[in-house]
């Protein structure tokens, strides 16, 4: 399969939108665009099934590769693993759904819609390529369209949270060009001035390097993952953001950071990984625990979600952390999980306030029995985010558990336990948000006249729910996909043990 | 034999959850009532089967019950240990296992289950949302039997949650009264909290065991000679073995879902839920979980003498504890509530005094023996006082009595399980709480004299709730000048069918079929099939201590006589002679307050209030002061731009000076 299809896809589908200006086309125009990506993914993931079944070990699958700024060797290559497989299937799940939870925006339809799709271009562009200097391209590709999506079609304190988010965020892109140049640097000097990753995680860079070079790149992707203390971008962020910008943020581009921390970063430099490992895990659990804890005060539940979004991907660079092989699958499992849940949650958080006007748990009050379809996906992502089994966060978060728990040293396992104590406090904000919104007596009498989800919308959250309980019931497709990618390096972070 | 047919027994409930929870409401109401009744009698009538073909025909080897194992597929392979000894990595098999436990347990949970929906397809009759009922119904036992067939502790662990999430959302089920919200929360978060221990223990377990499966963990944990044990024993934490904090983290988990002290507080406010649902999940099957998981685990208990002592005292305790509040209750559903904590505390402690091995034992057979009449005469007594309370629309003592003559086959099947859990003789209760007194007497008398007191406190509040529904007639005058609030949404009949007598059929016939399992169950000769090591053996019948409890349970039962058959003050007197204490009882000894202390005071305003204020005002503002300082700095160094080439040149040679002393000095 050609890896180019998948940037092909977007770009037709952008050319398109720009030919036409009737809002209806538009959004039809987008739908079918990205419905079309998405199965491309999913052809994809059968593609590289089909592909490791029939025994092709190299790391990457589907490998291209063409020259395009000789002099400084920067190449357009690209190729995927199992990591990088799934990530593209989170991406087309999210984009799909999040153009139909959009389809009532009214104003500048097209500018929203090819926003949207840019970023998502930025994303495939970002997991698709193996050199660092395209994948920073395509990375500020998702992230500065960002800007104008919640300083445009926000609300709240629109202008102040966009900049915000913004900034911190460029903050971090700036911390990974350092990091980049001076990788790029460090390879001249191990003999092979490449930006490709996969050649520079087989070059001997000096640890003394990696130990400058480990620290930029990792705060730099984690600014994106939320990691404690780059963490206030979300919440505010998300609090103006437009539904689906709320779902592409959470969804997608937090993934990004994760994806860069694991497997550029983490790949290229394992034995700075190692020695950095216990302050990672630190503010990963930070995250973890401390986000819980704020997330229990929210009474916004978009607010909740943000900072839920907080300590769940404290679970992601949990797992990073611990530097073994199941943890490290563990993290891209609950990157899957927690994107789609946490777009769902959103998606329908957005749901609810269209009708209500009104984000505070404690002003609504009986929406299940006003709106069964909306109330039942709130109950289901709620539970999906305190990890019912069966539902895709409790594998995710298990098999970080599972992986956490093989680093027999105190320090771990204290982090570790913290991590699993974190998972009831879930349970009782969750069971708080969904109690008050949702349940009890219907508080406002306005609130019954309101209708349920519309087609788009009970669509959209199908779309999302699908890969929740794919995962979350036959979790082996995707776990043994992300197991066998990671084995081809954890070989390099074993032998740079404790 | 093949048992390959045990598969079904998790996939028809499993199908009529999806069935009636997806297409239930365009189908004909009836029908999913039907449905889910329908495919929970096949699975009963599958396990009575295979019941019979595993302990009568096949089981047996030698003399040893066997496990067989019926399916296993991998349902989630993690990669190897870093430097494991046994050289594979974990993996969670989702599988089936039988073996005398696991055999009993399918039995129970159908059959109770096939019984609660028979009854519910009347008692929920008018209910609009009929079809979500059964399929919850439906998504509980599928979890509840993969729980009991689990060969794989995590296994156990994702059913665990499972039925967790199932008896929430059927407490839950009237969710528009914000009392029903408000105990399927706490009955989530406090089980929630116990499984963190569960959790935790099993990932001990694994990690010394490296094996998720019962049946190596067991081989490898328990083998004084193993290597695995001897590690897990050697490693240690705050003066206890990773084995010791393993097993009682475990326990736990146990404790929170069979509710024993001090994790029980949501079992009461559970009574929320409709009543079948108490039956089944609040009394007959989920509560028991725990004491199925010790018993699971038991070989590994039994080697751990801390670990195994926890798990007697806490149950000992939980059993007169509970027993001294269902005596003061009024509410009657509360009351049967504080009973089953009783007697599940009877299965605990019978845990914790047995050995392992033959007439050792014999604890371990007679808490799986009074596991399985509890479930019969319990899932009576719910479901009876659920026709009384379809009957008089109230769940408060003080809106009954003399119902004897209005219902009067309810009234002979109530008395004999009040007779039953009272232990007294032929009854079932009798024959199992004798054994575990039995055994009791045998390892702890301390143990054995909580266990007499309880006794005869059981035969006291059962008599008392008994003559309280059928006999004494005060309550009634009472209920004239008082007529009772209905539940919010118990309203079923209108106040003119009070008198309408007697439950419907298939009602009834829930009933009947409890109570020929509540009169013939004590009657199998459990240590023929059920034992601690498989191996059977012949429980011996002790007369002098079968004399001491029954003399136990009739005094109990003449004191609450006295007190409540007729109309009189005795009761009264007595109690204000107790002053506090029954104070205290009546309030449940306040551990309910004690929680809401910490959760409210400590964890909301202490931790969680101060961590929000931070962030808010120390993160992201330090965060903001960093973009401020930026801008003021940016403000600042646009004014170098001057444009006069005289500014430049001096900045250029500041430069060359600093670079030059940095290149002399490094």
């Amino acid at each position: 399969m050609n890896l180019n299809i998948l940037l092909a896809i977007p770009l037709i589908t952008l050319a398109a939108l720009f030919a036409v200006s009737d809002a209806g086309k538009v959004r039809w125009i987008s739908f079918a665009g990205m419905s079309v990506q998405l199965v491309a993914s999913v052809v994809l993931l059968f593609a590289y099934l089909a592909g490791r079944h029939a025994g092709v070990t190299t790391p990457l699958l589907f490998e291209s590769s063409m020259m395009w700024y000789a002099s400084w060797n920067i190449q357009y290559h690209i190729g995927v693993d199992g990591i990088a497989v799934a990530m593209i299937l989170l991406t087309s799940v999210v984009m799909v759904s999040g153009i139909l939870i959009s389809w009532n925006i009214q104003n500048q339809v097209k500018e929203f819609y090819i926003l949207l799709i840019l970023l998502g271009l930025g994303a495939y562009g970002f997991f698709i390529a193996n050199d660092l200097f395209t994948m920073f391209l395509f990375f500020e590709l998702a992230v500065i369209p960002k800007y104008l999506l919640i300083a445009i079609w926000g609300s709240g304190k629109k202008e102040f949270n966009a900049m915000k988010l913004v900034l911190i965020l460029m903050f971090g892109s700036s911390l990974v060009l350092a990091g980049i140049i001076g990788t790029y640097y460090q390879a001249g000097l191990a003999g092979n001035a490449t930006w490709d990753l996969m050649t520079i995680g087989s070059l001997n860079i000096p640890l003394h390097a990696q130990q400058i070079l480990f620290p930029l790149l990792f705060v730099g992707f984690a600014v994106l993952s939320a990691m404690f203390p780059f963490h206030t971008w979300a919440p505010d962020g998300h609090s103006s953001a437009p539904t689906a910008g709320s779902m592409f943020l959470a969804g997608i581009s937090m993934k990004l950071g994760g994806y860069g921390c694991l497997r550029v970063v983490t790949y290229m430099f394992p034995e700075a990984a190692r020695f950095y490992s216990p302050y990672i895990v630190l503010l990963a659990t930070i995250g973890i625990f401390y986000g819980a804890f704020v997330t229990l005060r929210q009474k916004d539940i978009k607010m909740m979600n943000a900072y839920s979004s907080v300590s769940h991907c404290g679970f992601v660079l949990l797992g990073i952390g611990m530097l073994t092989q199941t943890a490290m699958t563990g993290a891209v499992m609950q990157m899957v999980s927690h994107g789609v849940m946490t777009a769902l949650f959103f998606g329908v958080i957005g749901m609810v306030y269209e009708r209500t006007h009104t984000r505070m748990s404690n002003e609504l009050g009986g929406l299940l029995k006003v709106m069964p379809f909306i109330g039942t996906c709130f109950i289901l992502a709620g539970l999906t985010s305190l990890g019912l089994p069966g539902l895709s966060g409790f594998v995710a978060e298990m098999t970080v558990f599972v992986g956490a728990w093989q680093v027999n040293e105190f320090f771990y396992r204290a982090a570790t336990v913290m991590a699993c104590m974190s998972i009831v406090v879930t349970a009782v904000y969750i069971l708080r948000a969904s109690g008050f919104a949702m349940m009890g007596p219907v508080k406002n009498p306005a609130y019954n006249a309101l209708h349920d989800a519309t087609w788009n919308e009970k669509l959209a959250a199908v779309i999302l729910i699908v890969p929740i309980i794919l995962i979350g019931s036959a979790p082996f497709w995707l776990s043994d996909m992300v197991n066998s990618s990671m084995g081809n390096w954890m070989t390099k972070i074993i032998t740079s043990a404790h | 034999m093949n048992f390959s047919m045990t598969i079904w027994i998790l996939i028809l409930p499993l199908a009529t959850f999806l069935i009636t929870g997806l297409l239930g409401k365009s189908m004909p109401k009836q029908l999913s009532g039907i449905l889910g009744t329908l495919s929970m009698g096949i699975c009963a009538a599958l396990a009575f089967n295979i019941a019979y073909n595993y302990f009568f025909l096949v089981g047996k080897v030698g003399d040893t019950f066997q496990t067989i194992t019926v399916f296993k597929q991998t349902w989630l392979s993690f990669a190897p240990f870093p430097s494991g000894r046994a050289g594979d990595g974990l993996s969670i098999d989702m599988g089936i296992i039988l073996d005398p436990i696991s055999v009993m347990m399918l039995v129970v949970v159908t059959l109770v289950s096939f019984m609660v929906h028979l009854y519910s397809y009347s008692y929920m009759k008018d209910e609009p949302r009929f079809h979500i009922f059964f399929s919850f119904l439906s998504l509980f036992s599928f979890s509840m039997l993969g729980l009991v067939v689990a060969s794989n502790i995590f296994q156990m662990y994702i059913f665990w949650e499972l039925v967790g999430v199932s008896s929430f959302l059927l407490i839950g089920f009237y969710y528009d009264k914000p009392s029903a919200v408000a105990a399927s929360k706490k009955a989530f978060i406090v089980t929630r909290f116990a499984d963190l221990g569960f959790l935790i223990g099993i990932l001990l377990l694994s990690f010394y065991s490296e094996s998720l499966d019962f049946a190596t963990i067991i081989e490898r944990l328990s083998n004084p000679d193993s290597a695995f044990l001897q590690t897990a024993t050697a490693a240690g934490f705050l003066g206890a073995s990773a084995m010791t904090w393993a097993l009682c983290l475990i326990f736990i988990g146990g404790a929170g879902k069979s509710a024993m002290f001090p994790l029980h507080i949501w079992l009461p406010d559970a009574m929320e839920g409709p009543t079948p649902v108490s039956a089944l999940i609040h009394a007959a099957t989920m509560v028991v979980a725990g004491v199925f998981l010790v018993a699971r685990l038991f070989p590994l208990y039994n080697l751990i003498p801390a670990a195994h002592h926890m798990v007697m005292y806490v149950g000992a305790f939980s059993a007169l504890f509970a027993a001294v509040i269902a005596c003061t209750q009024t509410d009657i559903k509360r009351i049967l509530a504080f009973s089953t904590m009783s007697q599940i505390g009877y299965m605990m402690f019978a845990l914790g005094v047995s050995g392992y091995g033959g007439e050792e034992g014999l604890g371990y057979t007679a808490s799986m023996f009074h596991l399985f009449t509890h479930a019969m005469f319990k899932a009576l007594l719910f479901l009876g006082a659920g026709a009384v309370i379809h009957h008089v629309h109230s769940n408060d003592l003080s809106a009954m009595g003399g119902m004897r003559k209005q219902m009067p086959v309810t009234n002979i099947l109530f008395l004999l399980a009040c007779l039953a859990i009272s232990g007294i003789p032929p009854l079932s209760g009798f024959f199992s709480k004798e054994e575990i007194l039995t055994a009791a007497f045998n390892s702890n008398k301390l143990i054995y004299a909580v266990g007499i007191l309880t006794a005869a406190l059981t035969a006291f509040y059962m008599f008392r709730l008994y003559y309280s529904i059928f006999w004494n007639k005060s309550h009634q005058s009472e209920k004239a000048v008082h007529p009772s609030p209905l539940p919010a949404r118990m309203n079923i009949h209108s106040d003119g069918e009070r008198g309408r007598g007697e439950a419907s059929a298939s009602m009834l016939i829930a009933l009947c079929l409890l109570g020929v399992g509540t009169a013939a169950a004590g009657f199998i000769p459990f240590s023929h099939y059920i034992s601690s090591d498989g191996k059977l053996f012949d429980s011996e019948f002790h007369l002098n201590l079968a004399l001491i409890a029954i003399g136990a349970g009739v005094t109990g039962i003449l004191i609450a006589t006295l007190f409540y058959l007729k109309p009189n003050n005795r009761s009264d007197k007595f109690a204000a002679s107790m002053g506090g204490l029954l104070q205290a009882a009546r309030n449940k000894f306040y551990v309910d307050e004690v929680y809401e202390f910490i959760t409210k005071k400590i964890i909301f305003n202490l931790i969680s209030a101060p961590a929000a204020w931070i962030d808010k005002n120390i993160v992201d503002r330090t965060m903001i002061l960093a973009g401020e300082i930026t801008a003021l700095v940016s403000d600042e160094v646009k004014t170098m731009q001057s444009g006069k080439v005289y500014d430049y040149v001096i900045y250029f040679f500041i430069g060359v000076l600093a670079i030059s002393v940095l290149a002399v000095f490094y």
